[in-house]
């Protein structure tokens, strides 16, 4: 271990220690504490300038009741939610097919195309922006949630078939040969032994990919113009510009738009991690 | 027919399952970013045909002053953010200890991680907002005023890069928690017998044994901060005219606000062809691993 574990004996250190750490995490998230009361605060606090005073009143459900019902927030809550779970959905069946192939049916080039999802990957998305738009405006899926399905599916699949190509290269190889020997197709092999094995790298890539995609802002700007079809990122932004000096509101739509990912990986922690993880600490 | 379908299908059933995944990124990730490059050599409003100009749209562009300013901009945003790797480092050191009631500790430092940099952008604007938010508060205790950072043309590039900073930082301090926990007990043991502790420890023994994550993390956080739009479109805009804009941003307010696309299209390029060192960088070394594990 490295620092030096502090001893179970040393009963002052350890304290000192506990006290030094919660107070550099307490000024770590002080900006989600700001954000957080100030989301309970009334209107007419904030109109007197009461921001950070005791409260002369609490406007903690008004608030969230008022985002919900005043602002078209719940809407773009299900937008996000009609984007991002069926995006998520798609770039598994993808890249487990992908990365079976590229692991075990090794072709000539299938390194170069190994190589194009993860470059493809780290791309400005601007580089694409233009023509990704004018697709979707000739398919006719511009300003629908179909245009973020198929764009998030599509970008999405570089990162996750390397991850699961490398996954499903780890598997023990003697499961594939004692499959192949006994005559089994590629179908057969994918449906017996890939996917019983793969479960794990799937549930790690799903909160990954869940995270990725509720936190998309800039593809939302491009392929969105509706409230109707707008995910909470995009729908937060506007909002900014609507109720300018209304901070309550606001920070309670921003806490609206955090609760998701934070919820999912607070849930998921271990496997959030080790997908984040994957790669950086072998080799 | 059987017969043919039996001697192929070990081919034809794989060719058949990577095809999904190859056509829809080659058509909508792959072949789309070529064909910025050659609408780059075009003035496009976006709607009537394309006219070519050949390298016109790079001659204004190298003419621009907001080209300069932008690209200033995406220097500061690349060397302030090489700071995340060290102080991601330094939380690590700080949490991974084995004590009761550290597990929450750490997943709260990691929030910021997993906060939709849209919403970072809001709360920083928050904690920026002169007066009332929490920068003000802090300046208030000392009997001074904050400055208005974002509307300083000086200072708001730095308070923008400062606020992405944050998640940064809990990446760095992820990737390198994981490294901490794969270190070779025996290296560190003997480091001890050697007398080796504190910083020579961390110098000579630790360290050599986090290269790989090192390079991940300066890698990640360098295209990272080269990709930055997001907080700049929610905390400032470009603004004030034009001062905190970065590449990313200037394509995108050229070609969704004044239906440059041709224009856009040029700067893309370059934004393109600068982190394209980067990316091969990282192509470069992940490749090499690969083949020496293969």
């Amino acid at each position: 271990m490295y620092p030096r574990p502090i001893p179970q004996t040393a009963v002052g250190l350890r304290r000192a220690y506990m006290v030094l750490v919660i107070a550099i995490l307490v000024l770590w998230l002080a900006p989600l504490f700001a954000i957080l009361l100030t989301s309970a605060r009334s209107t007419s606090d904030i109109a007197a300038g009461n921001l950070w005073g005791w409260p002369t009143q609490f406007g903690l459900i008004d608030n969230y009741v008022g985002v919900f019902t005043q602002t078209p927030m719940a809407r773009f809550f299900a937008n996000s939610l009609l984007i991002t779970v069926p995006a998520v959905v798609f770039v598994l069946a993808l890249s487990t097919l992908a990365g079976f192939v590229l692991s075990k049916y090794p072709f000539r080039g299938s390194m170069l195309v190994f190589a194009i999802f993860i470059g493809g990957n780290f791309l400005p998305a601007q580089i694409m922006m233009i023509p990704v738009r004018d697709l979707m405006v000739r398919l006719g899926l511009y300003d629908t949630t179909w245009a973020l399905i198929v764009f998030h599916t599509a970008f999405q699949t570089g990162f996750a078939t390397l991850f699961m190509r490398n996954f499903i290269a780890a598997l023990p190889k003697e499961l594939f040969e004692a499959a192949r020997a006994e005559g089994a197709s590629p179908t057969q092999i994918l449906i017996h032994v890939v996917l019983p094995l793969v479960r794990p790298a799937l549930a790690a890539l799903a909160i990954l990919l869940f995270t990725f995609i509720w936190n998309d802002y800039f593809w939302a700007v491009v392929l969105t113009l509706s409230d109707t079809v707008k995910p909470v990122t995009a729908g937060l932004a506007n909002l900014r510009g609507q109720y300018v000096s209304a901070w309550n509101v606001i920070s309670a739509a921003t806490v609206i738009v955090a609760v998701p990912p934070v919820a999912m990986f607070f849930l998921m922690q271990r496997h959030f991690i080790a997908g984040l993880t994957m790669g950086a600490v072998k080799g | 027919m059987s017969n043919v379908w039996r001697r192929h299908r070990g081919w034809i059933t794989p060719a058949i399952f990577i095809l999904p995944a190859i056509v829809l990124f080659g058509v909508v990730i792959v072949a789309s970013s070529l064909q910025s490059v050659w609408i780059s050599l075009h003035e496009w409003d976006g709607f009537g045909p394309m006219q070519w100009i050949g390298l016109g749209n790079y001659e204004e562009l190298f003419a621009d002053p907001q080209f300069y300013t932008s690209l200033k901009n995406n220097v500061i945003w690349l060397v302030i953010f090489m700071l995340a790797p060290p102080l991601g480092l330094g939380i690590a050191l700080l949490v991974n200890q084995q004590i009761k009631g550290m597990r929450i500790v750490k997943s709260l430092f990691f929030v910021p991680l997993v906060l939709a940099s849209v919403a970072v952008g809001v709360v920083f604007t928050w904690v920026y907002t002169p007066q009332f938010g929490l920068l003000a508060l802090l300046f208030s205790a000392f009997g001074a005023s904050a400055p208005a950072l974002l509307s300083d043309e000086n200072l708001v590039t730095f308070a923008v890069v400062f606020a992405a900073l944050w998640p940064q930082i809990a990446f760095c301090m992820v990737l390198y928690l994981a490294g901490l926990n794969s270190l070779s007990e025996d290296l560190i043991g003997a480091g001890r017998v050697d007398g080796a502790r504190g910083w020579n420890m961390l110098r000579h023994v630790v360290l050599p044994q986090l290269t790989q994550v090192s390079f991940i993390a300066i890698a990640i956080t360098a295209i990272g901060a080269l990709r930055s739009f997001d907080m700049i479109s929610v905390m400032t805009q470009g603004g004030p005219f034009g001062s905190s804009s970065v590449l990313a941003y200037q394509m995108y307010e050229q070609s969704i606000f004044s239906y440059r696309f041709g224009y856009g299209a040029a700067i893309a390029t370059i934004l393109f062809l600068i982190m394209l060192v980067f990316i091969v960088w990282y192509l470069n070394r992940i490749m090499r691993a690969e083949d020496r594990s293969a």
